[in-house]
């Protein structure tokens, strides 16, 4: 109170009106403010990751290969050319979608229904919540590791118990199975993934007012009424967000199909992702990695882009 | 304590006046009142006076003292939130402390600071307790208390009470008035209540879309309302309007003719000629029932709509010509729903409007005098 | 949802399928992890004999006293506790003053700013592996922990900062504005008042960061080559490539790989549901 109480009477003395500096100085710090708040955020982002986006963009148009010193000059879109007819390239943007839709798929379906699961009060509810969030915190490349111990027949239990099921004629190891390979690193991918979606649904469903409920079971809705007229469509925007960032997220996902399969056996597991990772960091040639990586760029940008243009037509035809 | 002056300040987010040219002059220890339907801009103005908001035009001194751009804490200003926003990791001592310990004002003053607002507000029990172990009651004290304690050059108030119930909204009501008296300090009060504003302020000042409305003493804005607004707004149950046509007659006498051809006797309004569109206000309590169309200055019959006892007096809904009136009446009535009764008005007591501009056309021998801002 | 049905029997129906389910949950999450830890303290020489065996009739902590003591394991863990610790740290901070701006200002650009980091998670993080190694080379940033805490840094803040700002949305504006009155500038209101609030937050956005640096694999890999500066996914993938027979070791090591991801994440996961309901309901 003092020091407030000091300033009012030096100005007083003073009798300035408005002190001029003090007009600019104080509108300018309001407006600066916010930015020196998001500035080390920015920063960071635009050096370690939007300086390099338009690095490896030039990449793809140049030819950088660093065993061969005389690499480095500009080749236009002779990347661009190659790949078109590379079918290794073009397996493995097939092997992407299946990669991408079967493990998205389980996940949402799963992660939907756990999180319905955990909306209800039950004994032990808060412990059940924690174990089966764990998988999600387990490192990626352990859950594949973990994962290919598992469907290794000499320390595994999964062959074993497929032979038990019928489903198998003798123990072996799907992941040496060209035919059956894929589903290795999808399953793994499922356990890991379950929790994201049953964090973020369960934590919309727990937004939607119990209010809501209790009115439609006056109205004598049933239990299946109320699911698909009140939390579906609480939760329709949660999904269709949840869902699109991560088609990209898993279209970009490597690690699980470098640490369970590298890719193989015969490239049955290459992804668009791990081929970039395979060109890149075993043939070394960069250029023709970061041209890979432009077309997935652009790709998933486009989906994006898609599905935002099919909601909006959608709510538009809704109102 | 000091007077705040506020002059010609305007508020604009882009292209939107939120406050269009604000002045008023607040003395030193006066209790003022903002009061306004939500969006008036009223929040608006205390949060600029707090600095919580920056003046797009004109000015604002506290004590002599342009403040426009003073931070919020060299204003040496206290207030009080509606959501009281006491800080729940602080004890009530603590919250009570925090603004003079910024000020580095010696412990032992801090001490008996609290010790003696704590006293004044009867808080002294609870200083160790947290703000979530206290209820709605002891938490308004609390804000207030964390107000008191600064001694600051002028209080203001958002909505202070607004979260409480009814009962401990009157109390505090009274409860802060007297505080008022005692500390004398200057406050703005903001509230969309306008009970609350005539029961506190020494000067109500009705604000509608950016606009000042009417300043001036409760009684006043009651009784002298200087448009349809500030009519409307000031009194529960609220004013009742009829429009119709001004007319004079040869002896001087004045009165409206409503759209049913009933007729209305006025006192002569200033500035009114013949046949202009009027609208006719009147206070419940202005209009009587009247035992039959013969009785004291002519009753106009009304079908009986609805009847609420309140206890003391009764309200009886009517409908007059298609529009609905409500009057208040200390009898209790003899009458039922859907009989017709026959109603008077209080021709010293009702208003003259003009239906085109909304001003207030005082009756001829009223004093001319300050009305709007 | 209300109870579905009310008859006893109806209710015994629904709740048995609801803790069946459940169940099939938990035994889906944790049996891998279980799986893990069995083969750790499984002895060698029965591994093969009882490899389906729920758990072996002999157990052993020699795998463990192995990898501790005869491998770089304590070396990649601490780099691993260094790198994603003060990854964690900065990162949450950075965050914190990004989300506090998010959720409290109004400012030119501020749409293009959020949108640029929502574009940032679409990027393919492979692509940009070449182009830092080239960036931070000069810098002398490869081959060292400082470059790999950078690099997850920036990673991690997009996500890290609209955790926090959903987190500063739940706490009401008046508190700060409270707190200037009462004579503190903005950035003293936020250390002061609104911080101490969002210790909840903090610690989850902590842990999320912490769980996410600890993971990462493909950098970690590709931007440093020295085993003094390799971290426990590098090293742990080098082990199972130059001792692929040993399962009892490699899965001790990773049983020790889990350890301070798991604890984090229990210690935080009730907070990051409740962060990411604190943007939608208010108070």
């Amino acid at each position: 109170m003092d020091g407030g109480k000091s300033v009012t009477t030096a100005m007083q003395a003073g009798k300035l009106p408005v002190e001029r500096r003090g007009v600019i100085s104080r509108r300018l710090s309001g407006i600066l403010e916010p930015y020196l708040y998001v500035s080390p955020a920015l920063i960071l982002i635009i050096a370690v990751m939007l300086m390099p986006l338009v690095l490896g963009l030039s990449y793809a148009f140049r030819d950088i290969r660093i065993l061969n010193p005389f690499s480095g000059g500009f080749v236009g879109t002779a990347h661009f050319q190659t790949l078109i007819t590379d079918d290794a390239f073009l397996g493995a943007l097939v092997n992407t979608a299946w990669w991408t839709f079967g493990s998205l798929l389980f996940q949402f379906t799963l992660g939907l229904i756990l999180a319905l699961l955990l909306n209800r009060d039950f004994l032990g509810r808060r412990l059940v919540q924690a174990l089966v969030f764990l998988p999600w915190a387990v490192p990626t490349f352990l859950s594949g590791l973990n994962w290919a111990w598992m469907f290794n027949p000499v320390v595994g239990p999964l062959p074993h118990w497929f032979t038990a099921l019928g489903l198998m004629e003798t123990p072996f190891n799907i992941l040496s199975d060209p035919d059956l390979a894929m589903w290795g690193p999808i399953v793994a991918n499922i356990w890991f993934g379950i929790p994201f979606f049953a964090i973020t649904l369960l934590a919309a469903l727990q937004s939607i007012p119990k209010e809501l409920y209790e009115a439609a079971s006056i109205d004598g809705a049933t239990t299946r009424q109320q699911f698909i007229s009140i939390t579906l469509p609480f939760l329709a925007p949660t999904i269709a967000i949840t869902l699109m960032l991560r088609t990209i997220w898993i279209a970009n996902f490597a690690d699980l199909i470098v640490v369970m399969t590298n890719g193989g056996p015969a490239d049955s597991t290459q992804i668009v992702a791990s081929y970039i990772f395979t060109q890149a960091f075993r043939r070394l040639d960069f250029g023709y990695a970061s041209a890979i990586a432009a077309v997935l760029l652009v790709l998933l940008l486009a989906y994006a882009l898609g599905v935002i243009a099919l909601r909006r037509a959608m709510t538009h035809a809704d109102s | 304590m000091a007077s705040i002056e506020i002059s010609n300040a305007v508020k604009s987010y882009g292209a939107v006046d939120v406050l269009h040219g604000i002045d008023l002059d607040i003395q030193d220890g006066e209790f003022i009142v903002l009061v306004g339907p939500s969006g008036c801009g009223k929040s608006t103005l205390l949060r600029m006076i707090a600095g919580l908001e920056d003046i797009t035009s004109g000015a604002i001194s506290i004590g002599g003292t342009v403040v426009n751009e003073l931070q919020p804490k060299d204003r040496d200003i206290a207030m009080v939130f509606q959501s009281y926003a006491l800080y729940p990791h602080m004890s009530v001592a603590e919250n009570m402390s925090y603004a003079l310990t910024l000020r580095k004002t010696a412990r032992e003053k801090i001490t008996d600071a609290i010790t003696n607002v704590a006293e004044i507000l009867g808080l002294t029990a609870l200083l160790e307790r947290r703000p979530k172990a206290l209820s709605g009651g002891q938490r308004q004290r609390v804000a207030m208390g964390r107000a008191i304690v600064r001694k600051p050059q002028a209080f203001l108030f958002d909505e202070p009470l607004s979260n409480l119930d009814a009962r401990l909204r009157e109390q505090m009501r009274t409860e802060i008035r007297k505080l008022h008296r005692r500390l004398g300090a200057t406050s703005v009060y903001v509230t969309h209540d306008q009970i609350e504003a005539m029961t506190m302020a020494d000067r109500i000042v009705a604000m509608h879309d950016g606009i000042i409305q009417q300043v001036g003493s409760p009684v006043e804005i009651y009784d002298r309302p200087a448009n349809i607004f500030v009519a409307s707004f000031i009194g529960s149950p609220a004013m009742n309007f009829l429009k119709g046509a001004y007319e004079v007659a040869q002896n001087g006498t004045a009165g409206i003719r409503l759209t049913d051809g009933s007729f209305v006797p006025v006192l002569p309004a200033r500035g009114a000629t013949a046949n202009q569109a009027v609208t006719l206000g009147a206070r419940p309590e202005h209009i009587a029932i009247a035992a039959d169309e013969n009785g004291e200055n002519g009753g106009i019959p009304a079908r009986v709509e609805l009847i609420e006892p309140m206890g003391l007096s009764t309200l009886v809904h009517v409908s007059l010509a298609g529009n609905p009136v409500k009057i208040f009446t200390l009898d209790r009535p003899d009458f039922a729903v859907d009989s017709f009764i026959h109603i008077a008005f209080d021709m010293e007591k009702i208003h003259v409007f003009d239906t085109e501009t909304e001003l207030r056309l005082p009756p001829e021998n009223e004093p001319h005098g300050p009305q709007t801002a | 949802m209300n109870v579905s049905g009310n008859s006893p029997a109806r209710k015994l129906v629904y709740w048995g399928s609801h803790y069946l389910m459940i169940g099939a949950f938990v035994v889906f999450a944790l049996f891998p992890l279980y799986w893990l830890l069995k083969v750790s303290v499984t002895p060698n020489d029965i591994l093969y004999t009882e490899g389906v065996r729920m758990w072996p009739s002999r157990t052993t902590w020699e795998n463990y006293f192995f990898v501790l003591t005869q491998s770089n394991f304590p070396h990649y863990f601490l780099n691993s506790v260094i790198v994603a610790g003060t990854t964690a740290i900065v990162t949450t901070m950075v965050a914190a003053v990004t989300g506090y701006s998010f959720s409290r200002f109004a400012f030119r650009g501020k749409v293009i700013i959020v949108a640029l980091m929502l574009i940032t998670q679409m990027f393919p993080l492979v692509m940009l592996i070449a182009p830092i190694f080239k960036i931070l080379a000069p810098l002398g940033l490869t081959d060292s922990l400082t470059g790999l805490i950078i690099v997850y840094t920036a990673f991690n803040v997009p996500f890290a900062t609209f955790l926090m700002q959903s987190f500063f949305d739940g706490i009401p504006k008046d508190l700060e504005e409270a707190a200037m009155i009462d004579g503190n500038t903005r950035f003293q209101a936020f250390r002061r008042i609104i911080l101490p609030l969002t210790l909840p937050g903090v610690a989850a956005t902590l842990g999320f960061v912490f769980t996410a640096a600890w993971s990462e694999l493909l950098f970690a890999l590709m931007l440093v080559s020295s085993e003094s500066a390799s971290t426990f996914p590098v090293g742990l993938l080098s082990f199972v490539s130059k001792f692929s027979v040993d399962f009892g070791q490699m899965m001790a090591a990773g049983v020790l790989a889990l350890i301070p991801a798991c604890a984090f994440f229990l210690l935080i996961q009730r907070y990051l549901v409740q962060g990411l309901t604190a943007g939608a309901v208010k108070g």
